[in-house]
């Protein structure tokens, strides 16, 4: 049965088996890869995409129940925060084998659109679900402060 | 908007790039330099007989240059690393820089190090600093050549800077993609003039952008990101059991599910081949299959390390030998003893294993995270009955590896070629193992036993030590026979000890050993590094101190011991509650050492807050990779230090996924500060070497803070946050 949604500020429909994980149907369907597969059990966060703006594991979640609401993924997102995030990414030289990346960045980006200076504690919260075996939690971590501080001075300027 | 096709255009253009290159260079493992077309390995120019030719320089007449990768990158930051190296001689622009990977040719591509085109050990910047300068320098003079020959100036005028030549009395210049065909042109230099150090511009110097792009939009593309048009995706059950095997096996109700294609009996199993992965999923699991559970059924980690114990007590082969330890423990009563154990391990790269494969007119294609082009073309062959040169292999972006993907029999590589042989029909496929399939396929870091015994003499000095590591053999040795990756980093302990006997007992099991981020260190650095703590704890003296003293002849170990120590603040006083503990190690010919800082928090339990690193790995090609290669490694070492273990009970894995195999998060993250010894030595892999040191910095800190010894891993969630 059809399912239809926004993806990424567009209309999208897809005929797929309700119960299916939105991960699987965004990467077997859609063909939208930056969302990965890294555990299936929202333990890694490697599938974060954001539903109506929150971070969700695409993994866990049938697509039926995404039906009517906004979905979007890495190779949607384009606000200042994830802009900046994205930089600060590539500036800081943060990822190593790159495959969490697209999740971690979805996790830090509702980070910083809720909190835009957050604190080191704020990042353990928010960040502790997203898994990274290259261990680049410390320039994940030095990564959204440098896209907090570039994100203030925009504001100011 | 179709991905697949978009996923074409991209291969192609990296295809293409090669195709149209204006110059490429292959350059002789003898320092003879040819000029060769490129992609398909055909020379241009007459190819001596017996030179092994391999190809890394491509220059295009729109300015590019295009790095051949003989090694693959799984987040080391390896094409960073062969990048700055030949851009450095070549004196290109970073900018301009671009990087595809090698297709499998051994001839060309081969680790020199090892003998076969193979990513890993830590090898790839070691055995490619002479190749990868010589080829970086052998275009600059052609390039300079072709200048002197258009602009008639004598060559001794020109020079090369940031992708142009530049004739310096007239000022005149052109960059490179314009000096590209006449540069082609151009007789190929007998010898190369590498540059002085001193006047290496991006070697050591700067914070490169890295050249493993596409990370941060999601466009990189990984094994799992390839959809071909047809592709089916493959999923298999394994026997569940370490042994097992497959008995029979009813599939008619899976067989009638959505979208399967078919159900096939493979040697590893049983696979499911669906149009969808969701739908190949939902059908392996309404396979009904009984399993032969094998011999193994009733075995559990608890009584492996029964056993080991055991032959712990008996001796093993000997690795190294110097004195009478046996006579000085023999006739001591006071003998120190210690014993160390460590679980399995899984590697849990982030992608779990998958590999996508077709057949073609004459041999098969595959496109996956390849880590062991010669060893997996080796292994398709052998499947479909070819030679390995029929086996293109596309290695494309790995997801992690930490020694997983490089097997010796091909694992899931060959897994895929078995179903694809299977099946028949020439469709890619794409075998997708999910977490639970690559946490519980074996291939871990095995368990061991260690027994250290030793002597204090009356001032406090270590005359005797003895030690015995129990264990599987990693390449597949008798009992007695010494396997050096069991060994390694214990053989050539560098302490100086009068007496000393190491020995060995390899185990052989139905699980499957591997080399895991850093080998036979991640548990001989542990052992060692905690009991020398422990025995300079019972002399009364500083672990600083006492190792420095048996280091007199090991400088590099004694110079990185030193810089954590200086730089951590070692022996001054701490924060109420902080407590530090400090580690040495050397491995894959780099040195590390490290200095733990844990804190005590309000509920007692611990949190490394800090650690600080100092390594030393020759000249430093990228700081910033080695920096973050030590973060890095850190982190990983942090894992089976707190959290992870793969218990085996009733003979299968009792992890299957990250709830189970717990590793460490955000929050278990200490701040990390890496220090680089200044050197001129030749350089050394830093993607391994920063592993094995922080267990025992940890352990050792806790023994600050507590009083207790920690001798078997992981120390587990009832001390850390």
């Amino acid at each position: 049965m059809p399912v239809n949604f926004t993806l990424n500020g567009q209309p999208q429909t897809v005929d797929a088996d309700p119960a299916t994980p939105l991960l699987w149907v965004l990467r077997d369907h859609l063909q939208l890869t930056g969302t990965k597969y890294g555990c299936g059990i929202a333990q890694c966060g490697a599938c974060t995409v954001h539903l109506n703006g929150q971070p969700v594991r695409s993994c866990s979640l049938p697509v039926s129940a995404v039906a009517g609401q906004q979905v979007a993924t890495i190779e949607g997102v384009d606000s200042p925060a994830a802009k900046a995030l994205q930089k600060a990414w590539e500036d800081l030289a943060v990822y190593q084998c790159g495959y969490c990346q697209s999740g971690q960045l979805m996790s830090a980006i509702n980070l910083l659109e809720k909190k835009p200076q957050p604190t080191d504690a704020d990042i353990d919260q928010y960040m502790s679900g997203n898994i990274c075996r290259c261990a680049t939690y410390t320039r994940i971590r030095a990564g959204i402060k440098h896209a907090a501080s570039e994100l203030a001075v925009e504001v100011k300027a | 908007m179709n991905q697949s096709l978009s996923l074409s255009r991209r291969l192609f253009l990296v295809r293409g790039a090669q195709a149209t290159a204006g110059l490429t260079l292959g350059l002789a493992l003898s320092g003879r330099v040819l000029a060769a077309d490129g992609y398909s390995g055909a020379t241009t120019k007459s190819v001596e007989q017996g030179l092994e030719a391999n190809a890394f320089v491509s220059l295009t007449p729109d300015n590019r240059v295009i790095i051949t990768m003989k090694h693959m990158e799984m987040g080391q930051g390896t094409y960073t690393g062969l990048s700055t190296i030949v851009a450095e001689e070549l004196d290109a622009a970073w900018e301009q820089v671009e990087v595809v990977a090698a297709p499998a040719d051994v001839e060309r591509y081969k680790n020199t190090i090892v003998g076969m085109q193979i990513t890993g050990g830590s090898t790839a910047i070691a055995n490619s600093w002479t190749q990868m300068r010589e080829a970086g320098a052998a275009v600059r003079q052609m390039l300079l050549a072709a200048a002197s020959a258009e602009w008639k100036v004598p060559v001794a005028e020109l020079t090369a800077k940031a992708g142009e030549v530049i004739h310096t009395p007239s000022g005149r210049r052109a960059t490179f993609g314009a000096l590209s065909a006449a540069a082609a042109a151009q007789p190929v230099p007998d010898k190369v003039t590498l540059k002085d150090p001193k006047d290496f511009t991006l070697v050591g110097k700067q914070m490169l952008q890295r050249k493993d792009v596409g990370k941060t939009d999601g466009s990189a593309i990984f094994t799992l990101d390839v959809y071909w048009p047809e592709m089916l995706t493959a999923v298999v059950a394994h026997p569940p059991t370490f042994g097992g095997k497959l008995k029979s096996v009813d599939a008619t109700a899976a067989r009638a599910m959505p979208g399967v294609e078919a159900v096939l009996e493979i040697p590893s199993g049983v696979a499911v081949l669906g149009k969808t992965f969701w739908q190949a999923e939902q059908a392996r699991k309404a396979l009904k299959i009984e399993w032969d559970a094998g011999n193994w059924a009733d075995q559990s980690s608890e009584k492996l390390i029964a056993e080991y114990r055991a032959l712990a007590q008996k001796p093993g082969a000997e690795a190294r030998s110097e004195g009478d330890a046996a006579g000085i423990l023999a006739s001591s009563d006071k003998v120190l003893e210690a014993e160390y154990v460590v679980p399995f391990l899984a590697h849990a790269a982030m992608e779990p294993m998958n590999c996508v494969l077709q057949k073609t007119a004459d041999g098969v294609e595959l496109w996956y995270g390849c880590q062991a082009q010669t060893l997996d073309q080796k292994n398709v062959a052998a499947v479909f009955g070819l030679t390995p040169d029929k086996v293109k292999i596309n290695t494309l972006y790995a997801g992690g590896s930490f020694g997983r993907r490089a097997t010796f029999d091909g694992n899931y590589v060959t897994e895929t070629a078995e179903i694809a042989k299977a099946y028949g029909k020439p469709v890619p496929i794409k075998l997708v193992w999910t977490r639970e399939d690559d946490t519980r396929d074996g291939r871990y870091r095995p368990l061991y036993v260690h027994r250290v015994e030793a002597v204090l003499d009356d001032k406090g000095s270590i005359s005797a030590w003895r030690q015995r590591v129990v264990g599987q053999s990693i390449m597949g040795l008798e009992p007695q026979v010494v396997d050096r990756t069991t060994v390694e980093g214990l053989r050539n302990i560098p302490y100086a000890i009068p007496h000393l006997r190491i020995e060995s007992l390899n185990t052989s099991l139905p699980v499957a050993p591997h080399w895991w981020r850093s080998v036979g260190s991640t548990h001989n650095a542990f052992a060692i590094e905690c009991f020398m703590d422990e025995l300079a704890h019972k002399a009364g003296r500083d672990p600083v101190e006492m190792r420095l003293e048996m280091l007199k002849d090991h400088p590099r170990h004694s110079a990185v011991l030193q810089l954590a120590a200086d730089k951590s603040g070692w022996g001054k006083p701490l924060p109420e509650g902080h407590f530090q503990g400090i580690a040495v190690h050397e491995s894959f010919s780099s040195y590390v050492a490290q200095v733990a800082e844990i804190a005590r928090q309000k509920n007692g339990k611990f949190k490394v807050v800090k650690v600080v690193c100092a390594v030393d790995c020759g000249i430093a090609v990228n700081p910033d990779v080695i920096r973050a290669q030590m973060e890095g490694g850190i982190g990983f070492g942090l894992s089976p230090l707190m959290y992870s273990a793969i218990t085996i009970v009733d003979g299968r894995a009792v992890e299957g996924n990250f709830d189970g195999y717990r590793v460490i998060r955000m929050s278990d993250m200490p701040a990390v500060e890496v220090h680089i010894v200044p050197s001129a030595e030749p350089p050394t892999g830093v993607g391994e070497p920063g592993t094995p040191v922080i267990a025992p910095a940890v352990a050792n800190a806790l023994f600050a803070a507590t009083g207790k010894r920690f001798r078997t891993l992981p120390i587990g969630a009832d001390y850390f946050v």
